[in-house]
């Protein structure tokens, strides 16, 4: 293939300047110490055992600093926050479905008052970039909360024939890859189905779902209709395993995923899962490449990667293989790692160390398994893979986008979830091929397929084992359209009038 | 005696669209009016037989049109109905409990039974092309995408019939899963399997093409963990199966995460408890494609 196919050259483009910082000037406060939001109060710890800690430190990701000290949920506190959530139940599910709307759309509105705020502090929290917590997590938090809200007062409409009922206290386990968002994603159709809800946001990223207290609290939601307790996974299988909680939603790790399924059987308990994924993105030969580039940028790396549905296996079409390296080398040169609250970043932090930690195990394994790492500003690769995507961050938990080459089927990094800004590159040659390939994995959450051919576009999108297809798109998301996987990517949806099923008995 | 010895029918499995009988050799003895039957006894084998041939069917009938999916289910109640006598005289003769009234039920003569279930199919098969529009949609999402959701077929799926009225429980859990494409593994009745085993062969000459429905005689007991820990078996639907068989089920949805849709407390003979597409709906997988609307 020579240049002129597509006019990119080969080495990273210096433009001899750049960009000047533009840092996210809006300060937020932030408490020393939280409790949980219980019985509409945030009240302090309780049944602490003697001389285990009561808090943790909920740390900013791109320093290193403690942001504020949370509450290590006991099964004493979560049991308050269940008997609450019982306590307020009856009252909630009898009020009039379009009073319990407008307590929801109260909160979308409130969301959308304190917007920047919310960002801000997620940011703090996650480590994802301003842009996107701006642009993207809390106004579709607001969305989401306004979407669900309209559906209050329709239920019957949404389920021809039947009439659907609440399933009581629901236990919400939630990830710290979208933390408010997810919030949302889970409160949202809980409440407007007339269920109340235990919610404990993940342990590493709280702060947002106690501020959503605080809102909750301002916007005179009934004591106990939302209750919140942080704490690590000790917590949340308390929760889950609670007596009390009727229906169970989870996002996460397909392996936690499968514990919970496993501990909620033959409970009575209603699940849905929302768990890992190793989605496919095809790009044919006949597609728009430059569209098809960014599409595969934003599929990878849009919140460090750290997406469920992130599309990290790429199948290319054989033919133009060698030409969409090129241009993703490229691309990969443009994409600014960096302080997440500068509004330029495009790639903040990683959200813990832990995370980081698995992100190096994977990248380790894909050179020595023998695939080619490819790394973003314009960082050599050397001997060491892991200098080089890691390497010159004095603080915080930082990883450069990257991506693998010749990656083989077999290979761990073709088949296990990384959840971070690495993309295995692997190539196809006929369409029957690129969907074998895609289906051969245990997850079904989402995938891309990029082709100008409508007819092949859609027969395509019709063979994938996919609960989301993106065709000549990827990660877009809306409340109105639903969010779930195959297989073992989870089951039951989330968004749409299919995600109501979920908070229903019919 | 002049009179003409009666040629009795061997009950088999029905697996691929042929009828085996089970690998291990077993059989169990089943008591009728007319004496006594042997029928297979299905083995831990038979059951991932069944699996493989309804892997290999499944795509092709997820693939066939809605109408003909719709008309293919339709046929068989069309060969239901020829076999009317035979299948209300085996559910008669093992004392099948339809003539009896679980509490607060109706209670269903034999042949009242064996009509419901062709009504069942019919009804079923009715849905073919409907489904999708009562339970798929068109999302109006913010931005210039069309966004539209469609229910797809889970797969292979395993079908539980309770033990009593075994033609109408076997069609209640089997109409749905068939119509929405998927290909289905159906353990009989434990304690009257005789009428599946007459069902399957309505199947065998309704055009169900080979592997897309399997049917299962034996003990429901013994194959149940199977089915709980078979890693491609996609989904599971059964009706009024006890609190213990329930957990059995359910614990293999931590093996690889299959549906598991158990429909407790059902009366067989409700039309408003068993025929609608929110029987469908837990045998779906909802996919919601995106493309960008703009140029």
């Amino acid at each position: 293939m020579s240049e002129k196919d597509n006019g990119v050259a080969t080495a990273t483009p210096k433009a001899g300047w750049d960009y000047a910082p533009a840092p996210e000037t809006v300060k937020v406060s932030i408490a020393a110490k939280y409790g949980h939001f219980i019985g509409g109060k945030f009240v302090p710890p309780r049944g602490v055992g003697k001389g285990e800690p009561s808090h943790f430190a909920t740390i900013n990701p791109a320093n290193e600093q403690t942001l504020a000290e949370v509450a290590q949920g006991t099964t004493a506190d979560v049991d308050a926050a269940v008997s609450a959530a019982e306590k307020a139940g009856r009252a909630w599910a009898a009020l009039p479905g379009a009073e319990r709307a407008k307590y929801i759309f109260r909160l979308g509105r409130r969301v959308q008052e304190r917007a920047r705020e919310l960002a801000v502090l997620e940011t703090l929290d996650s480590g994802k970039p301003i842009k996107e917590s701006r642009d993207v997590d809390v106004p579709l938090v607001a969305a989401h909360l306004f979407y669900h809200a309209g559906w209050a007062d329709k239920l019957p409409y949404a389920f021809p024939g039947r009439q659907p009922r609440p399933v009581g206290v629901c236990g919400q386990v939630i990830p710290w890859n979208f933390p408010l968002l997810m919030a949302a994603w889970k409160i949202g159709p809980a409440l407007a189905c007339g269920n109340t809800v235990v919610l404990k946001p993940a342990e590493t990223t709280p702060l947002t779902a106690l501020r959503l207290a605080e809102i909750i609290e301002e916007c005179e939601l009934p004591p106990g209709v939302v209750n919140i307790v942080t704490g690590d996974g000790r917590t949340g299988a308390a929760l889950v395993s609670h007596p009390g909680v009727a229906k169970v939603a989870f996002t996460g790790s397909t392996e936690v995923g499968k514990k919970i399924a496993g501990a909620t059987a033959g409970t009575g308990k209603k699940l849905t899962l929302e768990l890992g994924g190793k989605s496919a993105n095809i790009i044919f030969e006949d597609a728009s490449i430059d569209q098809a580039i960014e599409g595969i940028i934003a599929g990878i790396y849009f919140n460090q990667g750290e997406v469920c549905c992130a599309g990290s296996r790429l199948f290319v079409q054989e033919s133009i293989l060698d030409m969409v390296v090129r241009k993703l080398r490229h691309r990969l040169g443009s994409l600014r790692v960096g302080d997440p609250m500068d509004k330029n970043t495009d790639v903040g932090a990683v959200n813990s160390k832990q995370q980081l930690a698995t992100i190096e195990k994977y990248v380790r394994i894909g050179a020595e398994e023998g695939a080619d790492l490819h790394v973003g500003g314009g960082t050599p690769t050397g001997s060491n893979p892991w200098a080089s995507v890691n390497g010159g961050f004095s603080k915080g938990y930082f990883c450069r986008p990257c991506f693998f080459t010749g990656v083989q089927p077999a290979h761990t990094i073709a088949r296990e979830e990384i959840f971070g800004p690495v993309l295995s590159v692997m190539s196809f040659r006929t369409p029957e091929e690129a969907i074998t390939r895609a289906n051969n994995s245990p997850y079904g959450l989402a995938a891309g397929v990029w082709t100008d051919k409508g007819g092949k576009i859609f027969d395509i999108a019709r063979q994938l084992k996919a609960g989301v297809v993106w065709m000549n798109t990827y990660n877009k998301f809306d409340p109105a359209s639903p969010f779930g996987g195959f297989k073992e990517s989870g089951f039951g949806r989330e968004g749409g009038v299919q995600g109501l099923r979920g908070y229903v008995q019919l | 005696m002049s009179e003409r010895m009666t040629v009795l029918k061997t009950y088999k499995l029905f697996i691929d669209g042929k009828f085996p009988r089970s690998e291990s050799g077993r059989s169990m003895e089943v008591r009728t009016n007319a004496g006594d039957v042997h029928l297979c006894r299905a083995s831990r084998k038979d059951l991932r037989d069944a699996v493989e041939a309804a892997r290999r069917a499944q795509p092709g009938w997820a693939r066939a049109t809605a109408y003909l999916r719709g008309q293919i289910l339709y046929r068989v109640a069309e060969m239901v109905e020829g076999k009317r006598r035979e299948l209300a005289e085996a559910i008669a003769a093992t004392g099948g409990k339809s003539a009896k009234a679980a509490k607060g039920r109706k209670t269903l003569s034999p042949e009242q039974e064996v009509t419901l279930a062709i009504d069942r199919l019919v009804h079923f098969a009715g849905w073919a092309d409907k489904y999708a529009q009562v339970l798929g949609c068109n999302n109006p999402v913010a931005g210039p995408y069309y966004n539209f959701t469609v229910p797809e077929p889970m797969g292979v799926v395993a079908a539980l019939a309770p033990d009593d009225r075994p033609l109408l429980g076997l069609v209640s859990v089997l109409a749905p899963a068939v119509v929405s494409g998927n290909a289905v593994v159906a353990v009989a009745s434990s304690t009257h399997p005789i009428p599946a085993a007459i069902f399957a062969e309505a199947c065998a000459t309704g055009d169900v093409p080979g592997g897309v429905v399997n049917i299962l005689t034996g003990d429901r007991s013994e194959l149940l963990p199977f089915v709980a820990s078979h890693r491609d078996i996609d989904g599971v639907i059964a009706i009024n199966l006890s609190a213990a068989e329930g957990a059995t089920l359910r614990k293999g949805v931590a093996e690889n995460l299959k549906r598991v849709s158990i429909h407790e407390g059902v009366d067989l003979a409700d039309k408003n408890t068993c025929e609608h597409p929110w029987w469908i709906e837990p045998l779906v997988e909802m996919k919601t494609m995106w493309h960008p609307a703009s140029v």
